[in-house]
């Protein structure tokens, strides 16, 4: 098993040319190796976070407030059907209550509640004309006078993942917006959304634009009662009192129901405040908005309304004309880092799940750089001196395991960049480790030729049995540690699982260099010179 | 001439020092034992949630202004040290409790608003112009979740171990891998626990490739013993034992010193976020090299594998083949 045909030779040497022509882009200028021909593979190892510096953010997106959302806008359906509003006769109703998933109400008579279970079912049957309404939206149930209208488990999984799915676009568009350097965003299981962001944009601002709902609306001022007595509590029904951000008016008593709401505003953007100083928002109604919006100021010049922003007043200006191009803006006391991020939530439009900051890791890219230098140098340090120590112990087979060693880094920073792998300050201890580990294979060669020599064999025999017989225990000792990287991938949040890829690699490629790459030597060696005794 | 770290054809009674090497496991694993729940493990923010902030000033940083500005936050007591250089330095805090009744929601707000007033505290204390090197924050579904699968990887790990040692060789030397593994694993933790060494995600990660370097350790001497219960058929176990031990020092030891010699310079220059991690792993290989030698071999004693060879007698022509 020394000799090699020239296939098999051809073969190995292609492999560890290939190993390094995929390894090469990663140490060049990215400009001039860009400007190669399309032949030369370009793909390079993306840096992690931790090493490029930048910020992890994972959201959990809150569906069980969409879906409860839904279900009040459901009960709003039942109460409007068995009012009789879509025609048909009134049904007197009591105890509605809305649950988790369900809500039932209780009706006068059972026939009644007969009655109700055939209009609520015709209410929620699937409309097949609807685009979105392939599920049912509830099934509706009785038991004696008692109605239940339960939410599908199939209409809250779409619910809840259409709700996701738009949130991912509605912060796909804010981070766009905000101009951040390729972030990428990516869904994780059912309600997690993770975002990437390298560089060091700042975490706190990039939060606030992921997280913040984002629901501009117009409200009118509700004047019938003074701002201290509606605190007392003298609220008048439909109203509600509004924080704002203001020193002189910390409270404002506003309509509850919008008259505008910000999916009727197309565009917005910053800039200088024209009069005054600070920054201002500027915004654009569409067609719809813009005609209400004329129509209510025209309506009502002198008095005030309030620019409102996730439940919180924004401004609050009295008017002064009719406003009728369709368009206006928000002036307050804004920073311009504010006013773009206000304006971009305007554009961008409100998240349809809540959206919660559960896990934050954020490096600055000075500790980035610190840790490439120290995983570079722990790496060239290691590495030399298990070159060195090599030839010491096994002398010409040592080079041969050097040999191998190189290759083998070259073979996984080949397959890690073909993979497009992202490399982690872990992932490089990962490296490292492998260079340890991998001479392992060779040492147990070795070890087991010289026994083969004690015992007296001749060189190229010896060589040989020790090859054959050291397989067992090479393959057993990998296959132990890549059983580890495999769980430790699966365990994986992200720089450990850099460290599992490249352990797993590294073995692979490992015992490639080790086991087949060594024995083209040591066998070529061997059968060429017909050593009389080894060196060994 | 070749530097030979292991000389030629050793003959140590490995086998008589079990007793002796017995005790001093035993001793080592209830001491480990001992302080993983007298002195508890110190959890690294992965595990036990909060806010973790690492900050780099110009100059070098008064550790105790810091301590107290942090801790007037009123967000229980604070670990501020120093990180690596004067010049850093690294602020942590435990999960925050919400208040009473909140929802899971409120929970996951209150840890990035605690984060938010630490670096606000941290501007104030150290001036505008600090950098904040690192900032974590874990809420407690993030926290919890790790914790389980942290556990969770460990034991399946070792249960996969278990199952191909069995696989490949015969259960009982997989009762005398396991033990061995599980000696490992607790010996590892020990020393976590006694040095109240941060403990963390990537140890998790380093305790998994401990658990694949000692199997690889003991898989390479186990398989010299069923080579050799083979070849030596009239041999005692004992004998058998100690002469595969022997004949695999060499390679035991030398693989054991190549690792440690990429391991070391990973330690010394690796910086202050992979020392826990390397330190695991240099342990670990030391522990590894011993357990292996001195636990999995005698417990394979203990369990005589003779029996399982028994029946295959009549196979003088493969003696010398490999297994």
């Amino acid at each position: 098993m020394l000799q090699f045909t020239p296939l098999q030779r051809i073969a190995i040497a292609a492999t560890i040319v290939l190993g390094i022509l995929f390894a090469v882009p990663n140490f060049t200028p990215r400009e001039s190796w860009d400007a190669l021909p399309a032949v030369v593979p370009k793909t390079r190892v993306t840096l992690g976070l931790d090493l490029q510096g930048g910020s992890y953010i994972l959201l959990r997106a809150d569906t069980e407030t969409v879906l409860s959302d839904r279900l009040n806008n459901t009960a709003g359906d039942i109460r409007a059907e068995l009012r009789g509003r879509n025609g048909g006769d009134r049904l007197n109703f009591s105890d509605l209550t809305i649950g988790e998933d369900a809500i039932s109400l209780r009706l006068e008579s059972e026939a009644d509640a007969e009655a109700a279970v055939e209009r609520l079912g015709r209410l929620f049957r699937p409309q097949i004309a609807a685009v979105s309404a392939s599920v049912r939206e509830a099934v509706v149930s009785r038991e004696g006078a008692v109605v239940t209208v339960t939410q599908t488990p199939e209409y809250r999984a779409q619910t809840a993942d259409a709700a996701v799915s738009a949130s991912i676009e509605a912060i796909r568009n804010r981070i766009d917006a905000l101009g951040t350097r390729e972030p990428t965003i990516v869904r994780q299981g059912i309600d997690r959304i993770v975002v990437e962001a390298p560089g060091d944009e700042d975490p706190e601002g990039l939060k606030e634009i992921l997280s913040r709902a984002g629901r501009l609306t117009f409200h009118e001022h509700d004047r019938t009662v003074p701002i201290d007595q509606a605190l007392a509590g003298r609220v008048p029904p439909g109203s509600k009192v509004f924080e704002a951000d203001e020193a002189a008016e910390p409270f404002i008593l506003l309509r509850e129901t919008p008259l505008i709401t910000g999916d009727m505003v197309k565009s917005a953007s910053s800039g200088l405040n024209t009069d005054g100083g600070g920054f201002q928002i500027n915004f654009a109604f569409d067609s719809v908005g813009a005609r209400r919006f004329a129509r209510y100021t025209r309506e009502n010049i002198g008095r005030r309304f309030a620019i409102v922003l996730d439940d919180q007043v924004i401004s609050a200006p009295t008017i002064q004309s009719a406003i009728t191009g369709g368009s206006g803006r928000i002036t307050g006391n804004f920073s311009p880092a504010e006013a773009e991020r206000i304006a971009v939530l305007i554009q961008s439009g409100a998240l349809p799940a809540p959206l919660q900051v559960i896990n934050q890791r954020t490096i600055g890219p000075g500790l980035g750089a610190d840790s490439i230098r120290a995983g570079t140098i722990s790496l060239v340090v290691g590495f030399v001196a298990v070159i060195i120590f090599m030839p010491l112990c096994y002398g010409r087979f040592g080079l041969y395991a050097d040999a191998a060693l190189i290759a083998n880094v070259m073979l996984l920073a080949g397959a890690l960049s073909l993979l497009g792998a992202t490399l982690t300050l872990p992932g490089i201890a990962g490296i490292v480790l492998t260079v340890g580990m991998a001479v392992d294979a060779n040492v147990l060669i070795f070890e087991r030729i010289r026994e083969e020599l004690r015992e007296g064999r001749g060189a190229v025999q010896a060589v040989e049995t020790g090859y054959q017989k050291a397989f067992s225990a090479i393959l057993d000792a990998n296959i132990t540690t890549f059983i580890s990287a495999f769980i430790m991938f699966f365990l994986g949040a992200g720089p450990v699982r850099g460290f599992a890829v490249t352990l797993a690699i590294g073995v692979i490629t490992s015992v490639f260099t080790a086991y087949v790459l060594t024995r083209v030597f040591a066998g070529g060696f061997v059968l060429k010179a017909r050593p009389k005794a080894l060196a060994l | 001439m070749l530097l030979k770290l292991v000389p030629e054809n050793t003959a140590v009674d490995f086998v008589s020092m079990r007793l002796g090497a017995f005790i001093g496991s035993a001793i080592a694993v209830v001491a480990a034992i001992a302080a993983f729940f007298i002195l508890g493990l110190n959890f690294g923010i992965d595990f036990r949630g909060g806010v973790t902030i690492v900050a780099r000033d110009a100059d070098p940083v008064a550790i105790e202004d810091v301590r107290a500005a942090v801790s007037d936050l009123g967000f229980g007591s604070p670990t501020v040290q120093e990180f690596g250089d004067p010049q850093t330095v690294k602020v942590a805090i435990a999960e925050q409790d919400a208040e009473d009744g909140a929802e899971a929601d409120d929970q996951e707000a209150v840890q990035q608003a605690a984060a938010v007033a630490i670096q606000e505290a941290l501007r104030a204390t150290l001036g505008e112009d600090v950098e904040f090197e690192s900032v974590e924050v874990v809420g407690p579904t993030v926290s919890g979740e790790l914790v389980r699968a942290g556990a969770t990887a460990v034991v399946i790990a070792v249960a996969m171990m278990l199952l191909y040692i069995w696989f490949r060789f015969e259960w009982r030397f997989s009762v005398g891998a396991i033990t061995a593994l599980v000696h490992d694993v607790v010996l590892t933790l020990g020393v976590f626990a006694v040095f109240q060494i941060e403990f963390g995600l990537s140890i998790i990660a380093a305790i998994l490739t401990i658990v694949g370097y000692s199997m690889n350790d003991t898989v390479v001497v186990f398989d010299r013993i069923r080579e050799n219960l083979r070849k030596y058929k009239t041999k005692s176990l004992g004998d058998v034992v100690n002469l595969s031990i022997n004949q695999t020092l060499a390679r035991t030891f030398m693989t054991s010193v190549t690792t440690l010699l990429a391991l070391v310079p990973l330690y010394l220059f690796g910086g202050e976020v992979l020392r826990g991690f390397t330190f695991a792993m240099i342990w670990g290989v030391i522990v590894g090299t011993y357990s292996s030698v001195f636990v999995a071999a005698p417990v394979l004693i203990a369990a005589d594998p003779r029996g399982a060879f028994e029946p295959r007698k009549p196979e003088p022509a493969e003696a010398g083949a490999p297994a």
